[in-house]
């Protein structure tokens, strides 16, 4: 499903002549269905990697090969914005460790959002929004409000259940648990464990060693990139 | 496998000032920024090139005198551009050079498949008609002449920009700031065009104006599926608009892509510092 070769990242932050090298020749492939988890300390460059293959971050050298449904096997790091756009509509999704959300959109109409930009129906995403807020127990009185005002916890729900609804066939997920207590954390790990189910591959970088156990089917160690820092 | 064409294709668009010289004529010429000290001619757009898809919001961001203006300028036919060509699929589907057709198919592009919102209202809008005559100005130079048609549109257009009917006959003059922007969204949006330009529309209103002007583009972006080209020099009105971003320096291209790659991992040294200077 996703095939990672020799990935290197490295920022050269022009004003201050510094290079900082994030990762550097990664490689690991997840089949099609499968669950990885990557640990490693902080600054290991874990999100680094999950970055690349969302076409946030542009990696300097290395494949990052995806099996997509509309294009068919695609290296992202050369994909166009366009594809890239394309894919985050219909096929992967994110999940990070903070909410960002549009200014003045209530966290109904944020989860609704996310499947109406794929087309369906508004009857369709507001019931499909629903279900998945009931899901994740984000409290009712809450679902028309503002999502500036919610606690660490529910925006995180929120944000996961914002990717989730649209039942992506990659999901890349960025210590979506970090903060939530333990009822939440069981939630998530229903809906991965559901995702999984309908045949999403997963990718996730999480701290929580046991929350990881019997649901990744592989551990991608990594290792902190010795030279972190070199002047140019 | 899925391919899809541009709504519309720019390229190699040229905009200066001046009749150049030996000095800068020249495929690597020194220039100051983008001004000849030899012969003081002015490069406002060098070699533009650009692609925007149907549905879309393409961002522009770039410093003062990076050539933003001129670019939206030239494609609304308000400059004539000095070398380039553009292409629209709407007209005679893409086939034809936009900026070497007559005046008469440039007003019709310009009315019929265009629609533009200027950072001044002034330069927009009659400031003592009407605001429903400005709108419907627009509808008759788009070829509508049915008065009862232009004013139940214009009023359903007044509507949707949230400005209360029982104003519709006052001039823009009356309006404050935000709502002139408004009204001229109405009046840009009021031929149906496939493409809006949208220059600095937000640029000098005050934080919850700008935030109903934003909240209502997105909207027109949302329902009607018209692609736009939003150009500022304000990041977080691009990150919030916009799916792709193009940054331009000196009247240049310096980098694009889609617009959190910019905003997290910029590539070229001024996209860096613009970035970095976001408070």
């Amino acid at each position: 499903m996703i095939q990672v070769e020799n990935l290197q990242k490295e920022f050269k932050i022009h004003h201050i002549n510094k290079t900082l090298h994030a990762i550097n020749d990664i490689s690991f492939t997840v089949e099609k269905g499968n669950f990885l988890g990557i640990v490693g300390k902080s600054g290991s460059g874990k999100s680094t990697i999950l970055k690349s293959i969302y076409g946030t971050y542009k990696p300097q050298s290395g494949a990052i090969y995806y099996n997509s449904e509309s294009f068919g096997k695609i290296n992202l790091v050369c994909a166009s914005p366009r594809e890239i756009l394309y894919l985050r509509k219909y096929e992967i999704g994110y999940v990070s460790q903070f909410l960002s959300v549009m200014p003045r959109t209530t966290a109904l109409e944020l989860v609704e959002q996310s499947l109406l930009e794929t087309g369906v129906s508004f009857e369709e995403a507001h019931e499909e929004a629903v279900s998945t807020l009931k899901h994740f127990d984000l409290d009712e009185s809450l679902w028309n409000n503002y999502p500036n005002y919610f606690s660490g916890g529910e925006k995180l729900r929120l944000n996961i259940a914002r990717a989730v609804v649209k039942k992506p066939r990659l999901l890349l997920l960025d210590e979506p648990t970090a903060s939530l207590d333990n009822t939440s954390k069981v939630k998530v790990r229903e809906s991965i464990e559901k995702l999984k189910n309908q045949g999403t591959t997963l990718i996730g970088i999480f701290h929580d060693l046991e929350f990881m156990e019997g649901l990744c089917d592989e551990v991608f160690t990594m290792q902190k990139v010795v030279v972190n820092s070199i002047e140019t | 496998m899925h391919v899809e064409q541009p709504i519309l294709q720019i390229r190699n668009l040229s905009k200066q000032y001046g009749e150049g010289c030996t000095n800068c004529l020249q495929p690597n010429a020194k220039l100051e920024k983008n001004f000849c000290p030899v012969c003081k001619t002015v490069f406002a757009c060098k070699d533009v090139s650009i692609d925007l898809y149907r549905g879309e919001i393409l961002g522009i961001v770039g410093e003062s005198g990076s050539g933003k203006s001129t670019l939206m300028k030239s494609l609304y036919f308000d400059e004539e551009v000095t070398t380039g060509e553009g292409y629209l699929e709407d007209f005679n589907n893409g086939s034809l050079n936009i900026f070497t057709q007559s005046g008469q198919q440039k007003r019709y592009i310009r009315n019929s498949l265009l629609g533009m919102v200027y950072q001044n209202p002034m330069l927009g809008l009659k400031m003592s008609f009407s605001s429903i005559s400005n709108i419907a100005e627009k509808q008759i130079a788009a070829g509508n002449r049915h008065v009862g048609h232009m004013v139940s549109r214009s009023n359903e257009l007044l509507d949707q920009v949230n400005i209360p009917l029982k104003r519709s006959k006052e001039p823009p003059k009356n309006f404050s700031g935000g709502m002139q922007q408004r009204v001229q969204i109405a009046k840009a949006l009021s031929s149906n065009p496939p493409i809006l330009l949208l220059d600095e529309v937000t640029t000098g209103l005050d934080l919850s104006v700008q935030a109903s002007v934003l909240d209502l583009i997105k909207t027109i972006q949302r329902e009607l599926q018209i692609s736009m080209i939003v150009v500022s020099h304000d990041l977080a009105v691009i990150r919030m608009l916009a799916d792709r971003t193009i940054v331009m320096l000196n009247g240049q291209i310096i980098e694009q892509g889609l617009t959190d790659q910019i905003l997290e991992d910029p590539q070229h040294a001024y996209t860096q510092q613009l970035v970095y200077s976001l408070l």
